[in-house]
């Protein structure tokens, strides 16, 4: 049984539907990965998951479950309770993600004690100790430290910190290295990676960053405009991308364009993909990428595409790609 | 720290200086002066009054005045009432308790309502309570103060018969002041029931002197309310599995506290200005009466000295505010 289970996930604010039709599973001990541009719905389905998903926005799903639990039919009392125990969530920001008044031991020992662990001193030595696991010298002061006065990498060590404070099952990483500096992202993605073995974590890791999940992760999620556009395991879908929006994508990826360019013989330019994701009331009728899509053809512009399973993987495209990065074939065209 | 309040307290200098000359000069705009103020309808004779004049040395030129009141100033006597012959300083210390237990009892009315009321507010943000409870603020805010009281007597003291009307006691009580806080002094005297009496005769001056505070500090706590509930610390607080209640006012109110205490320090001037209105209508016996009640009879000495001590006692207040930031606010307490 997966640890997570979602299916047909929809997110709406409004008339927008910023997340539709999204299924993922994670397994225990697994990294998935879930990339896309900003808009995409990444960080919506993740606060999806974790509940956290406030008016006006409305969440349906056809099958949402946590270790076999329902997490719909649950009453908001009892997800609480998983939320920081069994499934804890890292964001983007780390400045801005912990409260400003507050000490960075206060806030680690508030979700030990929320969730009922020890009494006030072993909370203390577990503070403790949490950051000394997350890399953070001479831990016992830092605890009466404000979050102010640490910098966006030690902010985010304590981020970490407390949210694998109770061990959870599920970890959710959104963009947990944009907003640092570079050499300080590589410690960050090791420290999480190495947390993520030990503990045996299932690890959701969102970005925009491919290369990222090249090295990390054993599944992807390719995600656009709000759906999943293909999936597949990290090394298929890094050889053979079967959706032209993941080509394009990895196509743009500043090593690989460097690679085809000398192997052509040409100094080459970045490639780009042409056009701008839709926003919420310009988007196309049938396929989402067809305005964007090389391959379009007349039904790309008026049948939407299902997540076909192509062994392996699952692409949204009438026309997947092969091996040699040209449309294969046609699915399931009705004469 | 005691270099800041050093400082603070020097910026102090000019500011009372300004206040000082300020409330001298306005008050000698007036018409007419404490002789002629008393000498009444019967009048008197132009030597009796040149004689008179001379006395309060109110003859002499402006400046001279001035500088006289300075020098005295500056040897911290604040001079005496021409009315009452009293020291300033000791009818308004006599006075003031009056005024600091009513600007009290107000403070903490509109805190009490306020905030909760604020907070209510923008956890319901834009539902009928929201909508009610902002536009009673904005019905408060703008009131007249004196028609607002009107309303509330009519009401609760002539139909109901609620409260009363005027005044701090009953008058079937006598009580022997030692702290000058009536609910304090009827607890200490041996007719301990008469605090009922102090009690009711509180509630209707600190609604009407609390009223504008009340729709100041709702209001603010609303807006500071909502920008903090959207910040990312209450997702991360929420995403720990915390209650509504805890994120509330655990996460979010501790930051949002920190406009609404400033705001809080600034009433503090609205609040003893409101006094002198409030006061007149319920014939309180605190200092802004008893302005008022110089001004009426060209009492230089009691307004100059009235005036001056109120202003140095919202200066107090504000820095006291200033200094209480520290408190909540880590970021401001680590900069020093």
């Amino acid at each position: 049984m997966a640890l997570l289970e979602i299916s047909d996930l929809s997110v709406r604010f409004g008339q927008f539907r910023a997340v539709s039709g999204v299924d993922m599973t994670v397994d225990a001990g697994e990294i998935v990965g879930v990339v896309g541009e900003s808009g995409s719905g990444k960080s919506v389905t993740s606060l999806a998951v974790m509940g956290l998903i406030t008016e006006p926005g409305k969440v349906s799903a056809g099958a949402m479950r946590f270790d076999g639990r329902d997490l719909l039919a649950m009453p908001a009392r009892e997800r609480r309770r998983l939320l920081g125990r069994d499934i804890a969530m890292i964001f983007q920001e780390p400045m801005t993600s912990l409260n400003p008044s507050y000490t960075v031991g206060f806030q680690i020992e508030e979700v030990l004690a929320v969730h009922g662990a020890g009494n006030r001193r072993q909370r203390r030595e577990r503070a403790v100790e949490l950051l000394e696991l997350v890399g953070i010298p001479d831990a016992g002061r830092r605890l009466s430290a404000y979050p102010h006065q640490l910098s966006g990498g030690m902010n985010q060590r304590v981020m970490i910190a407390m949210s694998v404070a109770l061990d959870p099952r599920l970890l959710i990483a959104d963009e947990p290295t944009t907003a640092l500096d570079v050499t300080i992202q590589a410690q960050i993605l090791r420290l999480l990676v190495e947390l993520q073995r030990r503990k045996g974590m299932g690890l959701v890791f969102i970005t925009h960053d491919l290369g990222v999940l090249a090295e990390i992760a054993d599944r992807v999620i390719v995600m656009y405009a709000g759906e999943v556009v293909e999936t597949a395991a990290t090394a298929d879908l890094f050889t053979t991308p079967r959706h032209p929006y993941t080509a394009a994508l990895l196509d743009a990826l500043p090593d690989r364009a460097l690679a085809t360019a000398a192997a052509d013989g040409r100094r080459g330019r970045l490639p780009a993909i042409p056009g701008i994701v839709p926003g919420p009331f310009d988007r196309p009728a049938g396929c989402l990428l067809q305005p964007r899509c090389r391959f379009a053809d007349d039904r790309c512009v008026t049948e939407h595409p299902m997540l076909h399973p192509l062994h392996p993987g699952a692409a949204r495209c009438h026309r997947p790609l092969g091996a040699d990065g040209l449309p294969a074939g046609e699915i399931g065209r009705v004469a | 720290m005691l270099r800041y309040i050093a400082s603070r307290l020097l910026v102090l200098v000019p500011t009372v200086l300004g206040i000082v000359l300020l409330a001298f000069f306005l008050v000698r705009q007036l018409h007419g002066d404490a002789v002629e103020a008393r000498s009444g309808e019967r009048g008197i004779t132009a030597e009796q009054l040149a004689e008179r004049r001379h006395a309060l040395g109110l003859d002499r030129p402006l400046y001279e005045q001035f500088g006289a009141y300075l020098g005295q100033l500056m040897q911290g006597d604040l001079g005496k009432s021409y009315v009452t012959q009293r020291p300033v300083i000791d009818e308004f210390l006599e006075l003031f308790p009056a005024t600091i237990e009513l600007s009290i009892v107000a403070m903490i009315f509109a805190v009490v309502i306020g905030l909760p009321a604020g907070i209510l507010a923008a956890l319901t943000r834009g539902s009928v309570l929201d909508h009610g409870v902002m536009g009673a603020a904005l019905a408060g805010y703008s009131m007249p103060i004196f028609w607002w009281a009107i309303l509330l007597i009519v009401l609760f003291s002539n139909i109901l018969g609620l409260t009363p009307v005027s005044g701090r006691l009953d008058v079937l009580y006598y009580i022997e002041p030692t702290t000058g806080f009536m609910l304090i002094d009827t607890l200490l005297s041996d007719e301990p029931e008469s605090f009922w009496s102090a009690l009711r005769h509180l509630i209707l001056p600190s609604v009407v002197l609390g009223t504008i505070p009340l729709a100041v500090i709702a209001r603010m706590t609303r807006s500071a309310m909502l920008e903090v509930l959207g910040e990312d610390y209450i997702r991360t607080a929420r995403a720990k599995g915390l209650s509504p209640f805890r994120v509330v006012w655990v996460h979010a109110l501790r930051n949002a506290l920190i406009p609404v205490i400033t705001v809080i320090g600034l009433q503090v001037g609205t609040l003893l200005a409101g006094a002198v209105l409030t006061e007149t209508i319920f014939s309180w016996p605190g200092v802004g009466k008893w302005l008022i009640d110089a001004i009426g009879r060209r009492d230089f000495p009691a307004v100059q000295g009235g005036i001056l001590l109120i202003a140095v006692t919202i200066i107090a207040v504000n820095l006291a505010v200033d200094l209480l930031y520290g408190l909540i606010n880590p970021r401001i307490r680590h900069q020093k």
